[in-house]
C-alpha cells in the first residue's frame, strides 16, 4: 500500500491512474498499462512524440506473443508481478560497505577490484566525499569540447531531441519483438553517445561512471551514433553480481555507423545467475543490433557473458554500407543451472562487405549453452565474405553445448567458412597442469582462458584482465 | 634414501596392476624400469605423479621421507616429483612460457622462494633452453599445440630443466623419437643429472640407455619387479628379448602357485 504519497495530476493526461509516488519513494505499483507508460513518459518529462511511440509499441506489444523458439526454460513471466520504474538504487542501496553481503565483498576482492570502486560496484550512495562524480565531470568536459555527446538517455532526449528522435529504432524498431517491444513502451534510462564526424573519441567510454552517477532499471536503452569517420570504443556493463532475484532485464542497444565510422562495443555481462539449484537469477532478453550504414563502416561486438539465469542474446550487425565489416566475438559461460541461448546476425546487403564470428561456449554443473547464428547474404551484396568459428567446451558430465547456425545465401559471389568444434575439458589436461605444480583451480581458468584467448585479445586490455579473472572466479570449484 | 617403494599396489577399474613393488633409488642415482607392454611401467610412473584413475590399495611411497600418497598431484609436484609424460598434452591458447610460469612460481612458493617476475623468468628460460635445444619460438607457442612427437618431449625435458625436480620420472620419452632426437633429450637429461636428484627412466627399449647410463636396471613383469641388476642387464634384455624372462616368471608363479590351488 502506497500510503505517505503525493499525488500528482499529469498535466496532459486524464489518469484513472492518476498519482505518482513522492520523491523518497519513487516507486508505482507493480504491473503494465497504458497509464503506466504515461506514468514513466511524464516523470521524465518526455516530449509527446516520445510518448506516442512509446504508446504504439505498449500497444503493439499487447497483440505479440512472447517467443518460444530459443532453447531456454523457465516458468513464465507474469508481466503483471513487475515494477516498471524503481526507485534509483542510490536510495534504497547500502550508506557504506559495512552493509554489503560479505560474499559479494569477497568475489571482488578475487577480481582485485579497489576499494573505492567496490563501493560503487555494489551501489553504496554516492556522496560528495567520492570524487568519481567530479571525474566523471570532468571527462564529460573534455568529451563536449570535441563535439562529443555523451549523456543519459533521458538527458539526451531533453538536450539533443533530434538526434535521439532521427536515430531511435532506426536499427531496432519499435515493433522488432516482443523484448525489444516491451523495452520501447517503458525503457526507464540508458546511454546516449554521438561521435561528430572525424573524431576519434580519445577514451573507451563505459556506462561504468554514468550509472554510477545515475542508477538505471532493468529496462535500459542504449543509442551510440557513429558520423562519418568516427571512432568510438564503448564498455558496457560492470564485473559485480547483482543479487536481485529473477529479475527481467529487457535492454536495448542500436548503434549507427556513418560512412567509414568505426564502433566497438564491449560488454562484460555478469549478473546474478541464481543459486547453486537455479533458484533466481537475472532473465536477461536483450535485443543489441548495429547498422553499417555507411561505406567501409564497422561495428565489432564483443561479449563475455557469465552471468544470469537466462541469456537470449543475439548482437547482430546489417552491413548496409558497400565495404562494410561486421564482428562478433563471444564468451558465453553457464554453469549451476544458467542457460545461455546467444549468438548473432549478420545481414549482408552491401557489396565487398565482410563478416567474423568467433563463438566459444563454456558450459559445466547443469549449465546449457546454444549457440545461434545467422549469416544472410542478400541479391545484391556481390563478394560478400563471412567466417564462422563456432567452438563449445564442455565441463563436467551433466552439462550441454548446442549450435544452431542457419545460412542463407541468395548471391552466388558469396564466400562462407564455418568451423565448430566441441571439446570436453580432458582430466589429462588437468592432471598434466597439476603435474606441474599448478593447482586444478588455476589449471581450469587457464585451460578455458586459453580456450577463450581469441575474444580476449579483441578486449581493451583492463577489461580483458577482468574478463579472465571473472572466468576464473566463475568456475571455481566447477571441477573435483 | 630419496625415494622409496614399499610393497606398493595398484589398481585400475578394479584390475590390480601393480602388485607389490619395491624400490629404493637414492640421490644422483639413475633406475632404469623395463619390461613389457603391459607389465604395469606407466602405471608406476602414472602412479608416482599421483594420476587419479590409478587407486593405490596397498603400500607406501616415500620421497626424501614424507608419505607422497598423502599428497595430491601438485602437491607432489611442488615437493619435487616431477614426471616427463608419454603423451604430452596440448593446451590451447595457454603459451608455453605463461603456463611454465605459472608452474615455477607455484613450485616456488611452495618452497618459500620468492616468485619470479617476467624478467628473471625469461633470463632464466634462454639458459635452460640450451639445455634442450629449444628452438625459441617454441616459447610463445601454446602448450605443446602443433609441436611434433620430437619438440613435445623436448618440450618436458625443457619443463624438468626449468622445475629444477629432485625426482624425475620419464616415462617412456624415448618413444616415437628418431636418434638425433632421442640423443637431444638424451643429453639434456644427463646435463641435469645432479648429486641432489634421483631418476627413474621408464623404457620399452634399451637403446635409450645407451645415452642415458643408468646406475640400475629392474625388470618389470606382471606388475612386480622380477629382476635387477646392473646397465649390462639391459644389454642382455636387448640381446634375448622378454619372452624368455616372463615365461620364466610365470612359470616359477604357476608351480609356487599350485599346491595353495590344491589346498583350496
Amino acid at each position: 500500500m502506497q500510503t505517505a504519497t503525493d499525488t500528482i495530476e499529469d498535466p496532459r493526461q486524464d489518469y484513472k491512474f492518476g498519482f505518482i509516488t513522492d520523491v523518497e519513494q519513487d516507486v508505482i505499483p507493480l504491473g503494465l498499462s497504458e497509464d503506466v507508460v504515461r506514468i514513466i513518459s511524464a516523470k521524465k518529462e518526455e516530449p509527446e512524440w516520445l510518448l506516442e511511440w512509446r504508446l504504439k509499441a505498449y500497444r503493439l506489444w499487447l497483440t505479440m506473443k512472447e517467443p518460444t523458439w530459443a532453447n531456454i526454460h523457465y516458468p513464465p513471466i507474469d508481466y503483471q508481478a513487475i515494477a516498471y520504474y524503481a526507485a534509483p538504487k542510490e536510495r534504497t542501496g547500502p550508506k557504506s560497505l559495512d552493509e554489503v553481503d560479505p560474499e559479494i565483498l569477497a568475489t571482488y576482492a578475487k577480481l582485485g577490484i579497489p576499494l573505492r570502486e567496490q563501493e560503487m560496484l555494489a551501489g553504496v550512495a554516492v556522496d560528495a566525499v567520492f570524487d568519481s562524480v567530479s571525474v566523471a565531470t570532468t571527462f564529460k568536459g573534455k568529451l563536449a569540447e570535441m563535439g562529443i555527446i555523451f549523456s543519459s538517455f533521458s538527458e539526451a532526449v531533453k538536450n539533443h531531441p533530434d538526434l535521439v528522435r532521427q536515430y531511435l529504432g532506426s536499427v531496432v524498431p519499435y515493433s522488432d519483438n516482443f523484448f525489444a517491444t516491451l523495452n520501447s513502451a517503458v525503457f526507464s534510462d540508458g546511454s546516449f553517445v554521438y561521435i561528430p564526424k572525424g573524431v576519434r573519441c580519445p577514451m573507451e567510454l563505459s556506462t561504468y561512471f554514468r550509472i554510477n552517477a545515475k542508477n538505471s532499471g532493468q529496462f535500459e536503452r542504449t543509442l551510440i551514433v557513429a558520423d562519418e569517420g568516427a571512432y568510438v570504443s564503448y564498455l558496457e556493463g560492470c564485473t559485480a553480481p547483482m543479487r536481485d532475484e529473477n529479475q527481467l532485464h529487457a535492454a536495448v542497444v542500436e548503434l549507427v555507423a556513418l560512412d567509414r565510422a568505426q564502433i566497438k562495443y564491449s560488454t562484460v555481462q555478469n549478473w546474478y545467475p541464481g543459486d547453486a539449484n537455479g533458484k533466481g537469477g537475472i532473465y536477461n532478453f536483450v535485443t543489441k543490433r548495429g547498422k553499417c550504414e555507411g561505406v567501409a563502416s564497422k561495428i565489432s561486438w564483443t561479449q563475455v557473458e557469465t552471468g544470469s539465469a537466462i541469456t537470449w542474446k543475439y548482437p547482430s550487425v546489417i552491413l548496409k554500407g558497400d565495404d562494410s565489416i561486421g564482428e562478433f566475438y563471444s564468451v558465453a559461460l553457464t554453469k549451476g543451472y544458467q542457460q545461455a541461448d546467444t549468438g548473432t546476425k549478420m545481414i549482408h546487403i552491401g557489396k565487398n562487405t565482410r563478416s567474423t564470428i568467433v563463438s566459444k561456449g563454456i558450459s559445466a554443473g547443469h549449465g546449457q549453452n546454444t549457440y545461434r547464428g545467422a549469416v544472410r547474404i542478400l541479391k545484391g551484396a556481390d563478394n560478400a565474405r563471412n567466417f564462422s568459428q563456432c567452438d563449445s567446451m564442455l565441463i563436467g558430465e551433466e552439462c550441454g553445448a548446442h549450435t544452431f547456425p542457419y545460412i542463407d545465401v541468395q548471391n552466388p559471389l558469396a564466400r562462407m567458412e564455418h568451423e565448430a568444434s566441441t571439446s570436453k575439458i580432458g582430466e589429462d589436461q588437468i592432471f598434466y597442469c597439476n603435474q606441474r605444480g599448478i593447482s586444478t583451480e588455476d589449471a581450469v581458468s587457464m585451460i578455458v582462458n586459453g580456450f577463450c584467448k581469441e575474444v580476449f585479445r579483441e578486449l581493451p586490455m583492463e577489461f580483458a584482465v577482468e574478463a579472465q579473472k571473472l572466468l576464473a572466479v566463475n568456475l571455481e570449484g566447477s571441477v573435483g | 634414501m630419496m625415494l622409496e617403494i614399499k610393497n606398493l599396489h595398484a589398481s585400475v577399474e578394479g584390475k590390480e596392476i601393480l602388485r607389490g613393488i619395491d624400490l629404493a633409488v637414492d640421490a644422483s642415482e639413475v633406475h632404469a624400469i623395463m619390461g613389457p607392454n603391459g607389465s604395469g611401467k606407466s602405471t608406476l610412473a602414472r602412479v608416482l605423479a599421483g594420476q587419479e584413475a590409478y587407486e593405490v590399495t596397498e603400500g607406501q611411497i616415500l620421497l626424501n621421507g614424507k608419505d607422497l600418497l598423502d599428497m595430491d598431484p601438485e602437491e607432489r609436484a611442488r615437493e619435487g616429483a616431477f614426471m616427463a609424460f608419454q603423451y604430452p598434452v596440448e593446451i590451447p591458447g595457454v603459451s608455453n612460457t605463461y603456463f611454465l610460469k605459472a608452474a615455477l612460481n607455484a613450485v616456488r612458493k611452495h618452497r618459500g622462494q620468492k616468485e619470479m617476475d617476467a624478467l628473471e623468468f625469461l633470463s632464466l628460460v634462454r639458459q635452460k633452453m640450451k639445455l634442450v635445444q629449444m628452438d625459441e619460438s617454441l616459447l610463445g607457442r601454446p602448450v605443446n599445440e602443433g609441436f611434433s612427437g620430437g619438440e613435445k618431449k623436448r618440450n618436458e625435458i625443457f619443463h624438468m630443466a626449468v622445475l629444477e625436480p629432485t625426482l624425475a620420472v620419464l616415462d617412456e620419452t624415448d618413444s616415437g623419437l628418431d636418434i638425433d632426437a632421442l640423443r637431444i633429450v638424451a643429453d639434456g637429461v644427463n646435463a641435469l643429472r645432479s648429486k641432489d636428484r634421483a631418476f627413474v627412466v621408464i623404457t620399452h627399449y634399451q637403446r635409450l640407455l645407451n645415452y642415458i647410463v643408468p646406475d640400475k636396471v629392474h625388470v618389470l613383469v606382471d606388475g612386480r619387479i622380477v629382476r635387477s641388476g646392473g646397465k649390462e642387464l639391459a644389454l642382455e634384455l636387448e640381446a634375448k628379448g622378454y619372452t624368455w624372462i616372463e615365461q620364466e616368471v610365470r612359470g616359477a608363479a604357476v608351480s609356487s602357485a599350485a599346491p595353495a590351488t590344491v589346498g583350496a
